[in-house]
């Protein structure tokens, strides 16, 4: 099935709906092709190979709102599936917020091309997929001779989908992706066996990273950890790597967003316009970074994406606000999820970082931990490095740091110049002053 | 967030389901279901009418798939059907529902994989599938069985009404009772949050040694989240109660305590502390606090993990691990307990594995792999999430057994220490062994006593380490009712876990200095 395809069964689909009763209808329709292949010590682990289809549906009616979900495209089954589905809605109650989104905000979708799509996806056969992870395998277990195991994937994925909304929308993507690295573990001689992964996912298979930097610096890092241990509890200044930054951001999206605004579970309510991090903190939603992991020209529900600032020195500019508690809040939406996530940067490496902490904790993992989205009360547990006068001295693991995110932000003191690519949060590494670590 | 690292995880409140409508394309009977659900042939041919097979098209599709030499294969044919219904701001209104259906098909060729699944049950589709799988062995073909033989299986999930005959209209005054009892208990409530959940799963199993076997899978959850407001402070928080039942799962005390628990819990919090950081005595409350032991060592128990060597735990069989009185199971076989299987994924039986038994690291959890990598026998711990993915060792419901201390002596015996009653979620990195919990409210203890609620606290400590320094176990085991998902390479399973009062001498607790 082609998108033009699902685009006609999309139409189909609201069509029915609407036949059934139902005032207004969106339906997604998706279809995936996903191949992965795994070498483990050696040896073909793991040959998986399979395509999967979608179709979602939210049905409006009359104020009553439900979704339905099913993977049985065949068009007697669907018959069936979209009359139930309406049947159903009539059951709640009414919610004058529920609507689709108004048409104003499909208008002014960009005509540009974002490279999601890689034109030589096909070309890619499955003696290249098996020769990477082999590769890769074979590089990074020849690198050391401390590893106990480990496993080397390739992985692709090629997806179409469309969307349709009764109310006027129509959009659909073509999108790859490519994913490569190894996962290695190593013996540190007392018992422990550290663990540690260098994984990387592209849109065109042209960008996947070097094999040796894929397979050497996830050996290097499992034995980076060799004899960690925990410290003293106290104040310390932490460094967070750029790969793990991601984990700092979710504790802060969550209470941007606009559900949690109208539940009163934000601690970020009423803090517009407020200075809720340093000046350091400038931080960008782009959907239109080239090849971008996130980069889309219409959010979930087809409202037409752009660039927009969310934090400026510090100061909240803007929450992440969907059409339905935009409309309960009356607040104009702005898309409720996030495309690429992107800080402006700063201009130190992460090297420099680590040489300019006198006393610190270079965090290179978050293991466990929560962050409370109504008052900002975080603890996480993390691993890393520590490092004093801007020299590493250990390997650390087994400690928390907590703290309140109301506070956390603001003792951001230096954003480094390394964002952080095969993610769609593209954040950079980051230091923070005297934040509360708890060890022994 | 791209890929994350080998992350072993357990989250509460059940993952995000959303769907489903179909509605009766099984006429089974549930009286039948109740008493002898899966013994007769009659509801295997039930099953190969539902999924539009039969055994002479299962047997061609396992030949296509041993046509390159593999050992074994397996085929598995699942259809889901998930409903929630929500409660916000006083009203039911939204609902979500899901309906997946297909089949995986798997070649084993040593300790190797192929896989391939179809969602499109035709032999055309899954001889395509079958070829896929196959290309994981090269060799020359093996031979499929001639035929196959029905397994009968136990009822560990009696229930007295099946899902698909209970519709929205039966379920939406459980959400309207609980929300005025929540609203009702205190008035410092400003909002309330409810999702009632049920799933349905038809699972029919036929593998290369000649087995077919059939299961009928029922869940469901309640889940309520409340927030309160005194004196401009807001506080989160609530309590669900999730199991392999039926409707009658929610009777007027299970209901009445949703509402009690979820206020307690949130109102709670008003007056709570954080703790100082650093390392403590901790008790651990009966009930969802087993989250320990599924992260201390239940993962590192998990067979795969061992047999490729990065578990903590990989050569520890037969060694001391925790002191005597120390007892620790995982067991498939509660009665309509969330984390319980009459079979597990590969069609084995389930059963009561001995992890730990007193303080001797007993036996892995195996799959069918792992099993046969060891030479030991099943376990009946082969999991998957669904028809999408190759099974794997997965826990099932997690405890340890009660023993010899009374909950007042554990906590009589601590001068200064922390007591952790509320989880939300915890990790494991397996090798090094370090694990966390989140611990969302407890107490301090001080001098023997029970004192200033705490909340938000992550715990962090070494499995190995934690097991040895259990010291006390006191004797009511409770098994946590709350909805437990855990994730393990991108599958999530729902499971479940319980403790009796536990104290553990030392371990790190994140707090302030």
């Amino acid at each position: 099935m082609d998108n033009k395809e699902k685009l006609e069964l999309a139409r189909w689909a609201v069509k029915q709906a609407k036949s059934h009763g139902a005032e207004e209808v969106s339906v997604d329709v998706a279809q995936s092709r996903d191949i992965e292949v795994e070498y483990r010590d050696g040896q073909l682990d793991k040959l998986k190979e399979s395509t999967q289809n979608a179709l979602d549906v939210s049905i409006y009616d009359d104020n009553r709102y439900s979704s339905h979900g099913t993977n049985d495209l065949r068009k007697g089954s669907l018959e069936k599936f979209i009359s139930e589905a309406v049947a159903m809605t009539k059951f709640l109650t009414d919610d004058p917020y529920r609507k689709l989104p108004d048409p104003k905000y499909y208008e002014g979708r960009k005509d540009i091309d974002l490279k999601l799509f890689d034109p030589d996806y096909k070309k890619v056969d499955s003696e290249q997929r098996v020769k990477i992870s082999r590769d890769i395998e074979s590089i990074a277990r020849n690198s050391s001779d401390k590893i106990l195991s480990c496993t080397a994937g390739y992985s692709d994925s090629f997806s179409e989908s469309v969307k349709v909304n009764s109310n006027g929308f129509e959009g659909e993507s073509s999108r790859t992706a490519f994913s490569a690295g190894a996962e290695v573990t190593v013996d540190d001689g007392k018992g422990g066996r550290p663990y540690d992964w260098n994984y990387a996912t592209v849109r065109y298979f042209k960008y996947l990273p070097d094999l040796e930097f894929l397979g050497k610096v996830a050996v290097e890092r499992a034995l980076d950890k060799i004899g960690q241990d925990k410290m003293k509890s106290g104040k310390y200044d932490m460094v967070v790597e750029n790969r793990s930054a991601g984990r700092l951001f979710y504790s802060l999206f969550s209470p941007m967003k606009a559900n949690s605004l109208q539940q009163k579970s934000s601690f970020l309510e009423g803090k517009l316009g407020e200075k809720i991090a340093s000046d350091k903190f400038t931080l960008i939603d782009d959907p239109f970074i080239i090849n971008g992991l996130g980069s889309r020209l219409y959010d979930g529900e087809g409202m037409v994406t752009r660039k927009r600032v969310k934090i400026d020195k510090g100061v909240l500019i803007e929450y992440f606000i969907d059409n339905y508690y935009g409309n309960k809040l009356g607040m104009e939406p702005n898309s409720g999820s996030t495309t690429n996530i992107t800080m402006e940067q700063g201009t130190k490496t992460l090297d420099d970082l680590v040489k300019g902490m006198t006393k610190g904790i270079l965090v290179t993992g978050f293991i466990g931990g929560n962050s409370n989205s109504t008052t900002g009360d975080f603890s996480i547990g993390i691993v890393g490095l520590y490092v004093e006068n801007g020299r590493i001295v250990r390997p650390v693991n087994e400690m928390n740091i907590s703290g309140n995110m109301n506070e956390f932000w603001k003792r951001l003191a230096e954003v480094g110049n390394d964002p952080y690519i095969y993610s769609s949060w593209r954040l950079p590494s980051l230091y923070f002053t005297e934040v509360q670590f708890s060890g022994i | 967030m791209g890929r994350m690292t080998r992350r072993e995880f357990l989250e509460t409140g059940v993952k995000g389901i959303m769907i489903a409508s179909i509605p009766g394309i099984f006429k089974f009977d549930p009286a039948a279901a109740f008493t002898a659900p899966m013994e007769d042939i009659v509801n295997l041919n039930e099953y190969y009418t539902h999924f539009g097979v039969d055994e002479k098209i299962i047997l061609e599709v396992m030949q296509t798939a041993l046509g390159r030499g593999g050992d074994y294969c397996d085929v598995y044919f699942q259809h889901n059907i998930a409903n929630t219904v929500g409660l916000e701001d006083n009203a039911v209104n939204r609902a979500y529902a899901n309906v997946d259906f297909g089949v995986g098909i798997r070649v084993v060729s040593g300790d190797q994989t192929g896989y391939s699944f179809t969602e499109e049950i035709t032999p055309q589709a899954m001889k395509l599938a079958a070829a896929t799988a196959a290309n994981i062995a090269n060799r020359a073909r093996t031979v499929a069985p001639a035929g196959l033989e029905h397994k009968t299986v136990p009822n560990y999930y009696p229930v007295k009404t099946l899902w698909n005959d209970v519709k929205i209209d039966k379920k939406i005054p459980y959400l309207q009772n609980i929300n005025d009892k929540v609203f009702s208990k205190d008035t410092r409530i400003i909002k309330s949050r409810i999702r009632f959940s049920d799933s349905s799963s038809y699972v029919l199993i036929a593998n290369s040694e000649g087995m077919t076997v059939c299961d009928y899978r029922p869940m469901t959850s309640l889940k309520v989240s409340c927030t309160a407001e005194q004196n401009a402070q807001r506080e989160t928080n609530g309590y669900s109660l999730a199991a392999r039942h039926g409707i009658e799962f929610f009777t007027p005390e299970n209901v009445e305590k949703l509402a009690d628990e979820s206020v307690r819990r949130t109102i709670d919090l008003f007056e709570a502390v954080k703790p100082e950081a650093g390392e403590m005595e901790v008790v651990l409350a009966p009930g969802s606090s087993g989250i320990l032991l599924h992260e201390a060592i239940g993962h590192g128990m998990e067979a795969d993990f061992n047999r490729k060597n990065i578990s903590i735990f990989a050569d520890k069989i037969g060694k001391p691990v925790a002191p005597e009185f120390v007892t620790i199971v995982d067991n498939g076989t509660n009665l309509n307990v969330r984390g319980s299987l009459n079979i597990d994924d590969e069609g084995n039986d389930t059963e009561e594995t001995y992890l730990v038994q007193d303080g001797i690291l007993t036996t892995y959890l195996h799959d069918r792999i792992s099993a046969k990598h060891y030479k030991a026998r099943h376990t009946g711990n082969g999991r998957r999430e669904s028809f999408r993915y190759a099974p794997m060792p997965r826990m099932r419901n997690t405890y340890m057994l009660p023993g010899p201390h009374t909950p007042e002596e554990i906590i009589k015996s601590v001068k200064k220490g922390l007591y952790a009653e509320t989880f939300t979620n915890g990790q494991v990195f397996i090798g090094a062994g370090d694990f966390t919990f989140y611990v969302q409210s407890g107490n301090l203890i001080e001098d023997g006593k029970l004192t200033r609620p705490v909340k938000d606290i992550n715990i962090i400590g070494n499995g190995p380490e934690v097991l040895a320094n259990i010291v006390m176990v006191g004797n009511d085991l409770k098994l946590a009712e709350d909805g437990w998902t855990c994730g393990k390479d991108g599958q999530s399973v729902p499971v479940s876990q319980g403790l009796p009062t536990v104290k553990v001498s030392s371990i790190t607790v994140g707090g302030v200095s």
